[in-house]
């Protein structure tokens, strides 16, 4: 639980260099936001930006360099790689641009697989994978592998996987990149539905604006820096 | 995380690339089958090595006539008998020596109902069977008088019973010597091959007069061949030699200047030697094997880290979602487990089958041992440990980042 009167995400002076071959290469240059609880946020921003830094950085993929992060009140930066595994697992849920699903397994072992991090036991984990699936539609497909799915089923298969161990943040990293629009259009009303309805806090990074368009503010970045950070009333204003 | 979750996995895992994982696992069944292989062959010859040490008796001396020395020109080892039936009777004397027994020695054609049978012939005393720890089967052996009177009595061993008997019971029944008629009195119990892999049991023994009268016609009288003596005790064994030396030394007359006309020999200890060079041998053989079960893990280690390389993408998904690095490291670890187990399983049902069967068709003596099992299950789940590691330290070290960009 997020402590009372706190941001779910707490971002504050936030650097992150790469040391590259060329010298040191500064991806965030300072970034300070917020973002509270059952908010739906769009991160925007060309290739090289530092929205995919700062996404792997919100994601506990990745430790800044300088600046803190606190995720529920917790100094991620303090957090040993173990306690970020934990959280990944827990409070966070991940939607890729290429659905990395894993080729191999069926569509319920995929879900499963974060469930399995989690310590259940294989009859619980299934029980709840096919439960997911169901949500997203895909009750009927669960022994299917993802390569005997379509492009937008593939990702339906991910979204589930996401919200298998009941996040309160789910991340999306271009999650309709390889999708035609129609099913981009299926794929974005589900989470706007998710936000709306259960009150799951989606960070989206894209960089197509009728996508942005679904979420209720706008991030926008540039040179490592935050350019832009308006709410769709004010957009719209 | 459940441990039955990553069985699970590192099953999944292996069974979606059958092949590899056969031609992986192979390494380690031709490594544990060599193991239990070689082992069962070097411990079945160490096996009959001690078996035909101890069918031989113990602490035994072989003293053989003429010198042993060689170079020079001297009669040949054997060739002029030197020792004398009295020479026996004085070295059983000594005070290091239980019994000695004088041996004259030949082969002769056996005659029982119209059925040939040729065997050698031991003409020797009463002491003989004390010394050789030789006991009977049925029957009994000859005694002092029947050697002094020369008695046409005869005791035989195990194959000259089947070939010559058969089914009969050959006790009191007469068979002919080179024409001389001796009646059987007793069976001697089999004794199997001896060191030199002769079968002991091919044998017939007479009053040692009798053998010299009748059957070894060129016997020198009074003169034999070698004896065989019996020292009191393992520890006396270097007492007894040297004693049986001094007092044949004396007995001969030889000067100080000249050559033993006999040399002794310790049984003891070149039966020693050939278990030391079978104990040798099978440990070499053990190592051979040993060395190829080490492939079979470095053949595992390549295949992982092969493994690990192509499922980067793999690994940061899992990370992604939750696993910590030692998920990633249990996973590899138990899969490289996995496979060199159940390698060891196979090789171990291939190697007990190979065992067996080079025992049947071969007929080497073969022993299988727990600890040669014990020893490859264990070295092959260390091999699987130790082997698998590293790969699996690579995998857990990744980055996630980095690995979910991975193609």
């Amino acid at each position: 639980m997020a402590t009372p009167g706190r941001p779910l995400i707490e971002v504050l002076n936030l650097e992150k260099d790469y040391v590259t071959g060329a010298g040191v290469f500064q991806a965030l240059r300072g970034v300070s936001l917020n973002i509270t609880e059952g908010e739906f946020v769009a991160i925007m921003g060309a290739s090289g930006s530092g929205k995919s830094t700062f996404m792997n950085l919100l994601g506990c993929l990745d430790r800044p360099s300088r600046g803190s992060y606190h995720l529920s009140g917790q100094d991620v930066s303090r957090l040993s790689s173990d306690q970020l595994a934990a959280l990944r697992n827990r409070e966070i849920g991940f939607v890729f641009q290429g659905f990395n699903l894993l080729p191999k397994l069926t569509a319920l072992d995929n879900v499963a697989l974060p469930l399995m991090y989690a310590g259940m036991t294989r009859d619980e984990r299934r029980r709840q994978a096919q439960a997911m699936l169901e949500r997203v539609g895909l009750g009927e497909r669960s022994h299917h592998t993802p390569l005997q799915l379509s492009g937008g089923q593939q990702q339906r298969v991910a979204i589930a996987r996401a919200l298998a161990t009941r996040p309160r943040i789910i991340f999306a990293d271009e999650p309709t990149g390889n999708l035609d629009t129609e099913t981009s259009r299926q794929v974005m009303d589900f989470f706007s539905q998710l936000n709306r309805e259960e009150g799951i806090t989606l960070v989206l990074v894209t960089h197509e604006a009728d996508i942005a368009g679904y979420a209720q503010r706008r991030i926008r970045f540039q040179d490592g820096r935050v350019v832009e950070d308006v709410t769709r009333a004010e957009v719209a204003a | 995380m459940i441990f039955s979750s990553l069985f699970e996995t590192a099953w999944h895992a292996l069974a979606t690339h059958r092949m590899r994982s056969f031609l992986t696992m192979l390494g380690m069944v031709i490594g544990v089958a060599a193991v239990i292989l070689m082992m069962a062959i070097g411990e079945g010859a160490q096996v009959m090595v001690r078996e035909s040490i101890k069918s031989m008796g113990s602490n035994l001396f072989i003293i053989m006539s003429g010198a042993s020395t060689s170079g020079g020109a001297r009669v040949p080892s054997g060739s002029a008998p030197t020792l004398t039936f009295d020479d026996a009777n004085a070295i059983s004397e000594l005070k290091d020596v239980l019994a000695a027994a004088p041996v004259s020695s030949g082969s002769a054609q056996l005659i029982y109902n119209g059925i040939n049978w040729s065997t050698s012939v031991f003409g020797t005393t009463p002491d003989y069977v004390v010394v050789r720890d030789w006991p009977m089967e049925s029957g009994g052996f000859f005694n002092e008088a029947d050697v002094r009177s020369g008695a046409r009595v005869v005791v035989i061993g195990q194959v000259v019973v089947r070939e010559l008997f058969g089914g009969e019971d050959p006790i009191g029944k007469i068979i002919r010597i080179k024409q001389a008629p001796f009646e059987v009195i007793g069976v001697l119990a089999p004794k199997g091959q001896s060191l030199d892999g002769r079968d002991q049991d091919d044998i017939v023994m007479v009053p040692i007069s009798s053998a010299q009268q009748k059957i070894h016609s060129n016997a020198i009288r009074n003169r034999v061949r070698f004896i065989m003596a019996q020292a009191v005790s393992e520890k006396s064994m270097g007492i007894a030699e040297s004693a049986i030396t001094e007092l044949l030394r004396s007995r001969h007359r030889i000067g100080m200047a000249q050559d033993d006309d006999f040399s002794v020999r310790n049984l003891t200890a070149i039966a020693e030697t050939a278990a030391a060079t079978t104990r040798v041998m099978s440990i070499l053989l053990g190592t051979i094997a040993a060395i190829s079960l080490v492939v079979g893990g470095i053949g595992i280690m390549n295949i992982m880290l092969v493994s690990v390389t192509e499922r980067t993408r793999e690994i940061g998904i899992r990370m992604a979602i939750g696993a910590r690095r030692r998920d990633v490291l249990w996973q590899f670890l138990i899969e490289a487990l996995t496979l060199s187990l159940i390698g060891c399983g196979i090789g171990l049902l291939l190697g007990v089958g190979g065992a067996l069967l080079v025992g049947n068709l071969a007929g080497l003596p073969v022993s299988i041992t727990p600890t040669s099992v014990l020893l490859a299950v264990g070295v092959s789940f260390l091999i699987g440990v130790f082997f698998g590691f590293y790969p699996a330290r690579r995998a857990a070290g990744l980055d996630p980042i980095e690995a979910l960009r991975s193609q």
